[in-house]
């Protein structure tokens, strides 16, 4: 026990010996509490509108719907719009959209080995963004502006990705500016695509790259929270190969991971997610930077933990500023600007104060 | 345990490697010494199968490793790089933890065998204090230790080791090839590179001397340690004496030098 302070380096606890060194109850512990704010969040969320409704009444509706308790034809229709066809989607699609983007933004600076990387990172949101206006401008080509986004959203990356790849290897660094050209080559259409639009497609094109949950539907949240939880749960399982690839290609093939395939599914799956995301919501900025390392600092950059907590980090913040993106003021104020003005200050404080601990 | 046979490597046009071969046995510690620029590390890096050589055959515990997977390479060679830095603060525990990657299933996979088997590999090397302490504040000597631990955790039959003694001051390059010694009772076969002519001498069972054109000679250290094998190596400006029967190896103008 003397040997405790040998070199001057102290044991945090003297009593802890041998495999007690290795439990992670307590990280357990800690998603478990993401879990519990993220359920109450939602559910005082649901409270929260321009419209107010009490709290009995709000419950009342979705137990009606859910067919738990009453009947759906004795709730004011008035009330079952606003909470069951409106807010409750809205809130569902903010906790995958959350979701999604925090926890690819862990894949993403796992994979790269930079904690600075964002989902957006291989052009995926300028690419999306093309595709939305192009749906927007052209309605009668592309029908649908969220399955054009997507398309081009997964096109950028693919491009990315094939201008990087060189004799059977990606390296990371023409893979982030494959993803600068790829992704300033959309962004000049995109503002081609602004120039010539008329007023009220320039209006719209505008409107959905701040991005919004204004216009969720039940058909969204159909669509997306299957693709983002099944890619979650992959990405998760991944989660202890991606330690072991953020120490480096040549130690993770030592370590029996093969790199190059590990890379490839989970970028795959983390853009997919991505794509999924932004072309639903449009571009909003910063959840998945933020949240992994917000994840990090609590629970220590193991990504078994930092996924599942950056999932419910995200998810928390997105119902938090979307609720006050519908409650400011008497209009919508587009999601996008929320997250940005809230989140950058964060940022500022984790590089005035944490950036030596944290980034190495 | 290792067999290297006639292996051919060149970048492009260049040459690095022409037709190399050497053999080290079970539980031998062998150091593989040259000159900076000889191709040490490509050589090792072609045994580690991160780069693929154009002719030859690696053989490591009875398999060719030319067919050899990823996943079973590091269930045979476990590999200590040079110390660095990772971009994240991995915990010295989780590093060590990585080793037993390899022998992981299901979906995280990590039992409390592999929790205990980091432990001791932990507890071999002396370093349980830093269990803790997030790796990349380490000083350069204790992080390449927890490297080691690493490949021990790994549990394979040869440990190979990037120049494991370069960056670091007098008494952690002596705590390092001790530390590769208790290791090689353990009766697991060590690689490691060195530039070192004293070090390799001191601690190696065997030598294998590298200059650019190809393996100069290789044995015992006393056998192949010698003026003329450094003269040859180091263009004449070496010295060997001997220090109660220890070899010593000096530059000629210190030892030429009136005291």
């Amino acid at each position: 026990m003397f040997e405790v302070f040998r070199k001057g380096i102290r044991l945090k606890d003297e009593c802890e010996t041998n495999i007690e060194t290795f439990s992670d109850m307590r990280k357990y512990g800690i998603l478990f509490i993401f879990f519990l704010i993220l359920f109450f969040a939602a559910a005082i969320a649901m409270i929260m509108g321009a419209y107010e409704i009490s709290f009995t009444d709000v419950y009342a509706t979705i137990l009606a719907n859910l067919g738990l308790y009453g009947d759906v034809s004795t709730v004011s229709k008035l009330h079952n719009t606003i909470i069951w066809n409106i807010r409750l989607p809205r809130i569902l699609l903010s906790i995958t959209v959350g979701a999604a983007l925090a926890s690819s933004g862990a894949v993403f600076q796992g994979c790269f080995r930079n904690p600075l990387v964002e989902p957006y990172i291989l052009g995926v949101s300028s690419g999306a963004a093309f595709g939305a206006a192009l749906g927007i401008v052209y309605p009668s080509v592309f029908s649908s502006v969220q399955i054009s986004a997507f398309i081009f959203g997964s096109l950028a990356v693919l491009a990315a990705y094939t201008l990087a790849r060189t004799r059977g290897q990606t390296p990371i660094v023409t893979l982030i500016l494959g993803g600068v050209i790829i992704g300033s080559i959309f962004s000049a259409l995109v503002s081609l695509l602004k120039y010539m639009a008329n007023d009220s497609a320039l209006r719209e094109i505008v409107f959905w790259l701040m991005g919004g949950f204004d216009y969720a539907t039940w058909q969204d949240v159909f669509v997306t929270v299957p693709i983002v939880f099944v890619s979650f749960l992959i990405m998760w399982m991944y989660s202890w190969k991606l330690n072991i690839l953020s120490m480096g290609d040549e130690e993770a093939k030592a370590l029996g991971v093969n790199p190059e395939k590990s890379k490839l599914v989970i970028i795959t799956i983390a853009t997919l997610v991505t794509a999924v995301a932004v072309s639903t919501v449009g571009i909003i900025a910063w959840v998945g930077l933020m949240m992994p390392h917000a994840a990090r600092m609590i629970l220590g950059p193991d990504n078994r933990f930092v996924i599942p907590s950056a999932a419910m980090l995200g998810s928390i913040y997105l119902i938090v500023c979307d609720t006050m993106a519908r409650t400011l003021t008497t209009s919508e104020i587009p999601v996008g600007i929320i997250t940005s003005i809230v989140g950058a200050p964060y940022l500022c404080y984790l590089l005035r104060n944490k950036g030596r601990s944290l980034l190495g | 345990m290792l067999k290297v046979k006639n292996i051919h490597f060149n970048y492009g046009s260049s040459k690095i490697l022409n037709d190399l071969s050497f053999n080290v046995e079970e539980g031998q510690l062998c150091g593989l010494f040259g000159p900076n620029g000889c191709g040490k590390t490509t050589l090792f890096k072609c045994c580690m199968n991160f780069l693929k050589y154009h002719m030859g055959s690696v053989v490591m515990d009875g398999v060719d490793i030319k067919d050899c997977s990823i996943e079973d390479m590091a269930k045979i060679v476990a590999y200590v790089p040079q110390e660095h830095k990772p971009p994240f603060p991995y915990l010295v525990k989780e590093v060590v933890l990585m080793g037993r990657t390899p022998h992981l299933g299901g979906f995280f996979g990590i039992s409390r065998d592999d929790k205990e088997k980091a432990w001791n590999a932990l507890e071999l090397l002396d370093i349980a204090h830093l269990a803790n302490q997030p790796y990349n504040q380490l000083s350069g000597g204790q992080r390449q230790m927890v490297l080691i631990a690493r490949a021990i955790a790994q549990e394979t039959r040869i440990i190979f080791l990037d120049e494991p003694t370069s960056a670091l001051d007098f008494s952690n390059q002596m705590r390092i090839w001790d530390l590769m010694r208790k290791v090689k009772d353990q009766g697991i076969t060590i690689l490691a590179c060195s530039h070192d002519p004293n070090h390799v001498s001191w601690f190696c069972d065997k030598v294998v001397v590298m200059n650019r054109s190809g393996i100069l000679c290789q044995g015992p250290p006393h056998d192949v340690i010698t003026e003329s094998v450094l003269n040859d190596v180091y263009q004449d400006m070496c010295a060997v004496k001997s220090l109660d029967g220890i070899k010593m190896v000096l530059p000629r103008s210190v030892s030429n030098r009136v005291w």
